[in-house]
C-alpha cells in the first residue's frame, strides 16, 4: 500500500498547482523509496525513463515552421480566409475540423494536424473570427473558451480515431497482452470495434460544439439587449 | 539506415541554439534560467546515451529545479508587430498556407514512398521509428519552404521557434518527465497494487458490475498513470480475462477495444496526460492551467457511459 504514496504526491501536487515537473520529480523519489529503493537508484531509474522517452519531446521540431508562418502572417491570413465564409461559426467549423481529424486518424495520419502545427496558427484563430463576424468584438474570457474547445477538439477527434488504425500503437498492444494470455486477436476486427466508440464520440461532441455555439450567440444578444 | 539519432541530432542542435540565444536576450530577465534550461535539454538529446542513468537524473532534477524555483522567463525576441503582419497576411495571400501545408504532404509522402525503400538491401529508415523521422523530415523541408517563399530571415525559424518554445515553457518537457515517473511507477509495482486493489474490492458478479469496473477502471487507472497503455495490461489481465471474456463469454476483440477506449476517455480528464492536456493552454496562451481538461470532461463522461452501453449491449453475443 505504501507503494501509492508516490501517487498521492502527484494528486495533491497537481491539485495544489505546485510546478508539476518538480511534482512528477517528488513523487517518482517517494516512489521508489516507498518501494524500498536505495534514493541513487531512484534517480537512475528516472533518469533512465527520460532518456528512454525522448521521442515523446520530438514532436517540438514543428515549433520554428509555425513560428516563422505566423511571423509571416499566418493566423491573420487564417482569419480572412473564414471572414469569406458569410455563414461560418464556431460550432460547425470545429465539428468540421474533427470529422477532419477522426478520418484522418483513422488512416495512420496522426501528426499531420494538432495543436502546434494546425489549432495554434489556424483552427483556434479561425473559430474566434468566425464568432466575431456574428458576434462581434469578443470578450477575452468567450476568446480563452473558444480556443480550449478548439484544444479539446482536436484531442477527442484524434482519440476516438486513431484506434481504429490497424497499425497504431494501442492496436498493436492489445494484441500483445492478449496473445501473452492465449488469445489470439485478428487485428483488423479490433479496429472494427473501435468504429461504434468513433461513430457516438463524433455524435456526443459534435452536439456539444452546436450547443456551444448556441451558447455564446445567447451570451452576445444578452449583452446586446 | 536512418534511425531516431539523426533527429534527436537536430532537436540537440536546435535546443543548444535556443540556449544560446536566451542568453543573447537582454529582453528577458531571467535569461540565463532559459539558458540553463534549453541547455540541458540540448545536453539530454546531444549526450543523453553517454550521461549514464545516474547523470540523467540529475539532469532531470536540474530542469525541475529551474522551474520549480520560477528561474524561467519568457525571451521576447524581435518578430514582426501586428499590424505589420496584417499587411503581410494581405501581400502573401494563399501562398502563406503552402509552408503549413508542405508538413503534412511531405510527411505522407515520407510514409508511403521513403519509408518502403531499400539501399543496398538495407531499409532506407527504420520502419518503427519512420513516422518520427518523417515528420522531422516534414519540418525541415517546410521551414526551408517558409523562408523561400515568404522571405523570412534565416534566422527566424530559431527566433520563432524559441519564441513559441518559452511561450509554452517547462510543460513543454512535462510530457518527457511524466513518462520517466511511469516507469519508475512500473518498477515499484504501483500499477499491479492497484490491478489487485480493483479486482480484490469490487464486486463483478453479475455481467454490468463486471463491464463497468473494466471501464470505470480503465478511465481511472489512466487518470492516475497518465495513459492507457499501462493500464490495460493489469486490468485486462485482472477484469477482461477471467471475468468478461472467460466467466460471461464475451467477444475478445470487443472487450479490448472499448476497454482501451474507456481508457481513453481517462486521458481526457487528467493533467497527467501533459502533451494533449496541459501543453495546449500553454500553446493557446489561456491562463487556466486546466481549461482544456474542464472542455474535455463533459464529453469524456458521456463517452465513458456510452462505452460500457456499448460494451454490455456489443461483446456478449449469445
Amino acid at each position: 500500500m505504501l507503494t501509492l504514496l508516490g501517487v498521492a504526491v502527484v494528486v495533491v501536487g497537481f491539485a495544489a498547482r505546485f510546478n508539476p515537473l518538480l511534482v512528477v520529480v517528488a513523487a517518482a523519489m517517494v516512489t521508489g523509496l516507498a518501494a524500498g529503493l536505495a534514493p541513487l537508484a531512484v534517480l537512475g531509474a528516472l533518469g533512465k525513463g527520460f532518456n528512454d522517452n525522448r521521442l515523446v519531446t520530438v514532436a517540438l521540431l514543428v515549433y520554428p515552421l509555425v513560428g516563422v508562418a505566423e511571423r509571416a502572417g499566418l493566423q491573420e491570413r487564417a482569419r480572412t480566409l473564414i471572414g469569406r465564409f458569410r455563414n461560418a461559426s464556431p460550432g460547425p467549423l470545429l465539428v468540421g475540423y474533427m470529422a477532419f481529424r477522426q478520418i484522418t486518424a483513422a488512416v495512420g495520419l496522426i501528426s499531420i494536424a494538432g495543436q502546434a502545427q494546425t489549432v495554434r496558427p489556424l483552427v483556434a484563430p479561425m473559430a474566434e473570427s468566425a464568432a466575431e463576424m456574428r458576434l462581434g468584438e469578443l470578450s477575452d474570457e468567450t476568446r480563452h473558451a473558444i480556443r480550449a474547445q478548439a484544444a479539446a477538439t482536436d484531442n477527442i477527434g484524434v482519440f476516438f480515431g486513431e484506434d481504429i488504425f490497424l497499425a497504431f500503437g494501442s492496436v498493436l498492444l492489445m494484441v500483445g497482452v492478449l496473445a501473452s494470455s492465449g488469445v489470439t486477436l485478428d487485428p483488423l476486427r479490433l479496429s472494427m470495434w473501435a468504429i461504434p466508440t468513433a461513430v457516438v464520440a463524433f455524435v456526443i461532441h459534435g452536439a456539444r460544439l452546436m450547443l456551444f455555439d448556441r451558447a455564446l450567440r445567447r451570451r452576445a444578444t444578452g449583452i446586446a439587449e | 539506415m536512418i534511425k531516431l539519432g539523426v533527429v534527436y541530432l537536430l532537436l540537440g542542435l536546435v535546443f543548444a541554439a535556443y540556449a544560446g540565444l536566451s542568453a543573447l536576450d537582454r529582453n528577458n530577465p531571467k535569461r540565463f534560467g532559459n539558458a540553463a534550461f534549453w541547455g540541458l535539454v540540448a545536453a539530454s538529446f546531444l549526450a543523453g546515451d553517454r550521461l549514464g542513468d545516474l547523470g540523467n537524473g540529475v539532469l532531470v532534477v536540474g530542469l525541475a529545479l529551474i522551474a520549480g524555483l520560477g528561474q524561467l522567463g519568457r525571451g521576447r525576441p524581435a518578430t514582426t508587430s501586428p499590424e505589420e503582419r496584417k499587411v503581410l497576411a494581405a501581400r502573401f495571400g494563399e501562398k502563406l498556407f503552402v509552408p503549413a501545408l508542405a508538413l503534412p504532404v511531405v510527411l505522407v509522402f515520407g510514409l508511403v514512398v521513403l519509408k518502403p525503400l531499400h539501399i543496398a538491401g538495407q531499409p532506407l529508415m527504420d520502419p518503427k521509428q519512420a513516422p518520427l523521422v518523417c515528420l522531422a523530415l516534414a519540418a525541415v523541408v517546410a521551414v526551408g519552404l517558409a523562408l523561400i517563399l515568404l522571405r523570412q530571415p534565416l534566422i527566424s525559424p530559431l527566433q520563432e521557434g524559441r519564441r513559441l518554445i518559452d511561450t509554452v515553457g517547462w510543460a513543454a518537457l512535462l510530457p518527457q518527465t511524466l513518462a520517466a515517473l511511469g516507469a519508475v511507477f512500473a518498477l515499484a509495482g504501483v500499477g499491479k497494487v492497484i490491478g489487485d486493489l480493483v479486482t480484490h474490492w469490487l464486486p463483478m458478479d453479475t455481467r454490468a458490475a463486471a463491464v463497468a469496473v473494466y471501464c470505470l477502471g480503465m478511465a481511472g487507472f489512466t487518470m492516475i498513470m497518465g495513459n492507457a497503455f499501462a493500464a490495460f495490461p493489469v486490468l485486462t489481465a485482472g477484469v477482461a480475462l477471467p471475468i468478461l471474456i472467460r466467466r460471461f463469454g464475451g467477444d475478445p476483440a470487443a472487450v479490448a477495444a472499448i476497454g482501451m477506449l474507456s481508457g481513453f476517455c481517462g486521458t481526457l480528464m487528467t493533467p497527467l496526460a501533459a502533451n494533449f492536456n496541459l501543453v495546449p493552454p500553454a500553446l493557446l496562451e489561456l491562463p487556466d492551467r486546466y481549461a482544456v481538461i474542464k472542455a474535455q470532461v463533459p464529453t469524456a463522461l458521456l463517452m465513458l457511459l456510452a462505452n460500457m452501453v456499448l460494451m454490455y449491449v456489443l461483446a456478449f453475443p449469445r
